[in-house]
């Protein structure tokens, strides 16, 4: 097992609590920080361990912050991303349900680095029981002097509130984020300017993921340059992973960055293989908009080298053999599961979630699901597939936010590498047909 | 003022410009279409995407190209920052995916549609549109419905630009106008289909690049290119009273805002003449405007084509003939 540092204490009983926390070492962090650190030592600290936005991009926090315009007489806004709501990711969620004063102590110390006085947590509408934890973490913090006036008689004063989302999937862009915690329309905003300018109110924010603002935690006990230790490369630290689909033992795993996706699947102390005996077919190692990989790209690169789980490594080969470590939803499917219906279903929830505020990805994501559920269900023909290929090119990169391009890689890839899957639709649409609820009886052997 | 170059051509703006404004400081064909922005509307712009440009060099200081193509609309100009518009391929290829994306679930009922004629989606169509297409789906539909007594909405040709949802914020004092569901079926409505209450709620109709809100006080009643628009101002309390009074022989059929060649209501003694539902609706007898002289539509529309030419821009308005 590799070094945990997010859930070191998950087995605690009653570790959600604050006692327990405390007693198990909480809020040393916030100590730390307040007593004998500057802000810019903190702020050098996240720097030094080469954190990356764990939220999907993968851009470095540290980085992030120092973006974060300081003009005299303007309040600074930290806002954490809880609206996880990427198929196949759940990360977030097991985090602020098990360990809410995790998140609570790193809101503290990430705000006392950006120098933010009022901070929020937007939690996603769907996770209303969350809400009611973190809520209770917080009172708690309250109770206890972590929060409010002049914490631990530094001076220092924060206020840390939650704001329920409505449900959306396009609230967890930052500016959309931003559009709906100041009780507009979820719309995500035209940049620039980005929010590190002009965000909240029209004031300087920064807008990090529930999982990237827990590790500033660890990152301040033991110090930058010790988390930076762990993982390969540019990809330093542990991250969250939560594995589901065929898998023998899905759930959240904190892996070592860098370990192999290999081991992750088959070996019995992680996901322990492919449920009911049955074979690899393909993997989406990031959330549902990373591309999807082929069973023989899941374990090994192009080259033939072992895949490893880590920004660089599942990216390797770039999309035409890679994919993306994304926000960590690792959703793996068995040989019975039909593409074709895994790529209308995904292009299903983005034509649902798309904003409808820029017209590529207002009609695209809605054209893609037309012409793919035509395919699923037996009415293609083959000029379909052509047509998807040059739909999604032309959504790609033309929209406002990244939803346009979330949904177009998810198809771009299913096509380039199952193309004989969706040919096979349109040559047997009453077989295609038969096979309509999911479970494909095998009639296309493994590539 | 910094100097940049769209097209080949050189031109120097002040700092913060958009792109956009940038080409139209030249003019002409190096000007992208523009399907939701608006000048004189506050925010608008950076949804329909239609004015996408390259930019091949990001300025001087850092001359590397913009991977994507970026919306000119909402993009500042840099120094020394070099875009390529009509003399892209790329610019081409994007701008006919965007204006086919449009056109999917547009009714294309251009023949019984009182926007023909001066409808931006029309020229779009005609420069960067296919004459087939690949769309075998079903076409979205709405039922057509009333905001107020005077203005029709017909959510079928809408492209969600949201300048009306602007100019309603910005315009009226309720905010009673907006936007619902997302996605594919976001659409424009008021609040349960309440009228718009305010004295100048009729600029939204002005503002429509197509035709989703219409004039029901002129539906149906002529094609536009068979009318003569003129120039004509009235004694109003409400608004500055300059319009254009759209003719047939001695009758006024509609009145409409001061457009310019983009589409846009001009600004008059710096402020932009917005015309109030008064004007609009109201006064259709000619006794009530003083005609000015005929209105130059001199973009490429069917407006200007065989109605009347300016002989000589320097004689006035009164040796203008008629065709």
């Amino acid at each position: 097992m590799g070094r945990k540092l997010l859930l070191e204490h998950i087995n605690v009983p009653g570790i959600e609590s604050y006692d327990v926390y405390r007693k198990n070492g909480g809020y040393r962090a916030v100590e730390k920080a307040l007593k004998s650190m500057s802000p810019q030592n903190v702020v050098e600290e996240v720097q030094a361990s080469g954190l990356r936005g764990r939220g999907g991009a993968g851009f470095p926090t540290g980085m992030k912050w120092s973006f974060l315009a300081k003009p005299e007489g303007v309040p600074r806004y930290l806002l954490c991303n809880a609206d996880e709501s990427e198929p196949g990711t759940f990360k977030d969620r097991y985090l602020m349900e098990h360990i809410p004063h995790l998140l609570v102590e790193g809101m503290i110390v990430s705000s006392y680095a950006l120098g933010c006085n009022q901070s929020y947590i937007y939690i996603r509408g769907e996770y209303m029981w969350v809400l009611e934890i973190v809520e209770k973490a917080i009172a708690e913090a309250y109770a206890n002097g972590w929060l409010g006036k002049n914490i631990l008689g530094s001076g220092y004063d924060l206020d840390l509130a939650i704001a329920p989302g409505g449900g959306a999937y396009i609230c967890g862009e930052e500016t959309a984020l931003i559009e709906s915690l100041e009780g507009k329309r979820g719309n995500p905003r035209i940049k620039p300017p980005f929010p590190a300018v002009k965000g909240l109110w029209g004031c300087p924010t920064v807008v990090n993921n529930v999982e990237s603002i827990a590790a500033v935690v660890p990152i301040v006990n033991d110090g930058g340059a010790e988390y930076a230790k762990i993982g390969i490369g540019k990809s330093t630290g542990t991250k969250l992973i939560s594995a589901c689909g065929n898998l023998v033992k899905p759930g959240v795993y904190e892996i070592e960055l860098g370990m192999s996706v290999e081991e992750f699947i088959y070996s019995d102390e992680w996901c322990g293989g492919i449920a009911n005996g049955k074979k690899l077919k393909a993997c989406v190692p990031g959330g549902s908009s990373v591309p999807i990989l082929p069973a023989n790209l899941v374990t090994k690169t192009a080259e033939g080298t072992d895949r490893l789980m880590s920004y660089e490594g599942l990216s390797e080969g770039g999309f035409a053999t890679g994919s993306m470590l994304g926000s960590g939803g690792f959703i793996v499917f068995d040989e019975d599961q039909c593409i074709v219906r895994n790529t209308w279903n995904f292009s299903r929830f983005y034509a649902h979630e798309s904003c409808g505020q820029c017209s590529p990805c207002r009609e695209g994501t809605g054209w893609m699901e037309k012409v793919l559920h035509r395919l699923e269900y037996g009415h293609g023909n083959m000029r379909d597939i052509d047509l998807l290929e040059e739909i999604n090119k032309k959504i790609e990169g033309n929209t406002i936010c990244p939803l346009g391009d979330a949904a177009a890689w998810p198809v771009a890839a299913a096509i380039r590498h199952f193309r004989e899957e969706f040919e096979w639709h349109v040559t047997h649409p009453d077989e295609a047909q038969k096979r309509n609820f999911g479970i494909a009886s095998n009639h296309i052997p493994l590539v | 003022m910094i100097k940049v170059i769209v097209d080949d051509i050189e031109v120097a703006v002040e700092p913060g410009t958009t792109i956009l404004n940038a080409a139209r400081k030249i003019g002409g064909d190096v000007v992208p279409p523009a399907m939701c922005y608006y000048s004189k509307l506050e925010g608008s712009g950076g949804k329909c995407r239609t004015c996408l440009v390259e930019v091949a060099a990001g300025s001087t200081a850092d001359p590397r190209p913009m991977p994507k193509l970026v919306a000119s609309c909402s993009t500042p100009v840099q120094d020394g920052m070099i875009i390529k518009n009509k003399t892209s391929q790329r610019v081409h290829e994007n701008r006919a995916a965007v204006t086919e994306f449009l056109l999917i679930n547009h009714p294309l009922d251009c023949p019984v549609c009182d926007q023909a004629g001066e409808c931006h989606l029309q020229d779009l169509g005609f420069e960067h549109g296919k004459a087939g297409t690949r769309y075998e789906e079903e076409r979205r539909t709405y039922d057509p419905i009333d905001i107020g007594d005077k203005i029709k909405l017909h959510m079928n040709r809408c492209i969600l630009c949201y300048r009306c949802v602007y100019t309603a914020n910005q315009l009226t004092d309720k905010r009673v106008h907006g936007v619902m569901h997302r996605g594919e079926h976001a659409e424009i409505s008021t609040y349960i289909e309440q009228a718009i209450d305010n004295d100048f709620s009729g600029n939204v109709i002005d503002v429509c690049p197509v035709g989703a809100l219409t004039d029901k006080t002129f539906r149906f009643k002529s094609r536009v290119w068979f009318l003569k628009p003129m120039n004509a101002s009235c004694e109003c309390t409400k608004c500055a009273g300059k319009a254009v009074v759209w003719m047939f022989g001695d009758e006024i059929y509609r009145v409409t805002g001061r457009k310019d060649q983009y589409g846009e209501v001009e600004d008059i003694d710096g402020k932009t003449a917005w015309i109030c539902n008064d004007c609009r609706f109201d006064k259709k007898d000619k006794s009530k405007w003083t005609i000015e002289g005929p209105r130059v539509i001199n973009r490429h529309s069917v407006i200007s084509q065989g109605q009347y030419v300016l002989q000589d821009p320097n004689l006035g308005a009164k040796k203008l003939t008629n065709k």
